[in-house]
């Protein structure tokens, strides 16, 4: 690491006094498919890791019954932080997208602004799960396509196989890039913000 | 850089003894990202758990950053933060948008930090 990248995250170790509102968002994705890659360009921390546990009921476990292991899972997430002003804090939470890490989500991640589901695009079918389950949700989420150097795909031959829905934003980048991780996450609240505007009654004339 | 994962190696003994044994009741108020911050200085004969919250919590910190810190998994962690919190040792900064839709407002104050970044 260069030494102006760890003195800017050193500096910013500790959060400002006024810091008072945390904000979350996922980025959810198949394995290696640059998850942690992505919280770590546009993180001020280095990643941290951590876990919580869970019962297979997907409930909150918090009785050490089942820390000590009994009919409960822990599932492992690492997570960055990006300071976005004196009172808001985003924190970005990089976790598995596969069917059986899906029963922590409800309770990990609730009250999130939104999801980047990071796809490889020689993988796609590993997102399919990710996807359907943000739907079902309501989660609004973006597609933001890794460049891992494959054969290249169009928006359109990608967005055919996601079966995506056309107000979903589709965006290509590179994980490792700082200026394009940031781009996907503004990709993504500007598609809440047209979210919310769509969903707040207009004002009667 | 990467560290052991937390709470894999800690026998169940010393989460039980950790967490007295007791369950989450008020504990289910913090959120991952709830900001905690320390209202006193950590007092000789304190839990050592609870004498590293609230040295790391001069500062707003988030509970998931406490849990990392501390290498235990985030629902023991909501555990001790309870009881601090039972005894006015540290206060809590709730997120303030846990709607679906987030509000407007902070949409755009979002928008606005990360162009900043
Ligand atoms: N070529 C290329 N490689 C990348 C990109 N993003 C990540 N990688 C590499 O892909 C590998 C996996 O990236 P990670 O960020 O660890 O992926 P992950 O999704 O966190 O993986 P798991 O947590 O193990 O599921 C690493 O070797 C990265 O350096 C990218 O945009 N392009
Ligand atoms: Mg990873």
């Amino acid at each position: 690491m260069d030494s102006a990248t760890s003195d800017r995250r050193e500096t910013r170790r500790t959060l400002s006094s006024t810091a008072d509102n945390g904000l979350k968002i996922v980025i959810v994705g198949g394995f290696g498919v640059g998850k942690t890659t992505m919280v770590r360009s546009v993180s001020e921390i280095r990643p941290l890791n951590t876990e919580e546990t869970m019962t297979k009921a997907g409930e909150g476990v918090d009785d050490t019954d089942a820390v000590a292991g009994k009919n409960a899972t822990t599932v492992a997430f690492d997570f960055g932080r990006i300071t976005l002003d004196a009172h808001n804090v985003l924190y970005l939470f990089g976790a598995p997208g596969q069917e059986r890490f899906w029963f922590l989500w409800d309770r990990l991640f609730s009250g999130t602004l939104g999801a980047v589901v990071l796809v490889d695009t020689r993988r796609l079918a590993d997102s399919w799960y990710a996807i359907d389950r943000l739907e079902h949700h309501g989660t609004p989420f973006v597609v933001a396509c890794n460049d891992f150097g494959g054969p290249s795909h169009t928006a359109e031959e990608v967005r055919a196989a996601l079966d995506l829905s056309p107000e979903v934003p589709l965006v290509f980048c590179d994980a490792r890039s700082r200026a394009s991780s940031k781009d996907v996450l503004i990709s993504l609240v500007s598609h809440l913000q047209t979210a919310t505007l769509s969903h707040t009654p207009e004002p009667t004339p | 850089m990467s560290r052991t994962r937390p709470g894999r190696d800690d026998s169940p003994d010393r989460l039980y003894t950790l967490t007295g044994g007791r369950s989450s009741s008020g504990s289910d108020a913090f959120d991952l990202v709830t900001l905690v911050v320390a209202e006193c200085d950590p007092v000789p004969g304190m839990q050592s758990e609870h004498t590293a919250i609230l040295r790391m919590c001069q500062y707003p910190t988030a509970v998931v950053e406490i849990a990392a810190d501390l290498g235990l998994p985030v629902s023991i962690v909501r555990i001790l933060l309870a009881d601090l919190l039972g005894t006015g040792r540290i206060s809590a900064r709730h997120p303030r948008s846990a709607y679906r839709l987030p509000d407007p407002d902070i949409l755009e104050q979002v928008l606005v930090g990360l162009r900043n970044l």
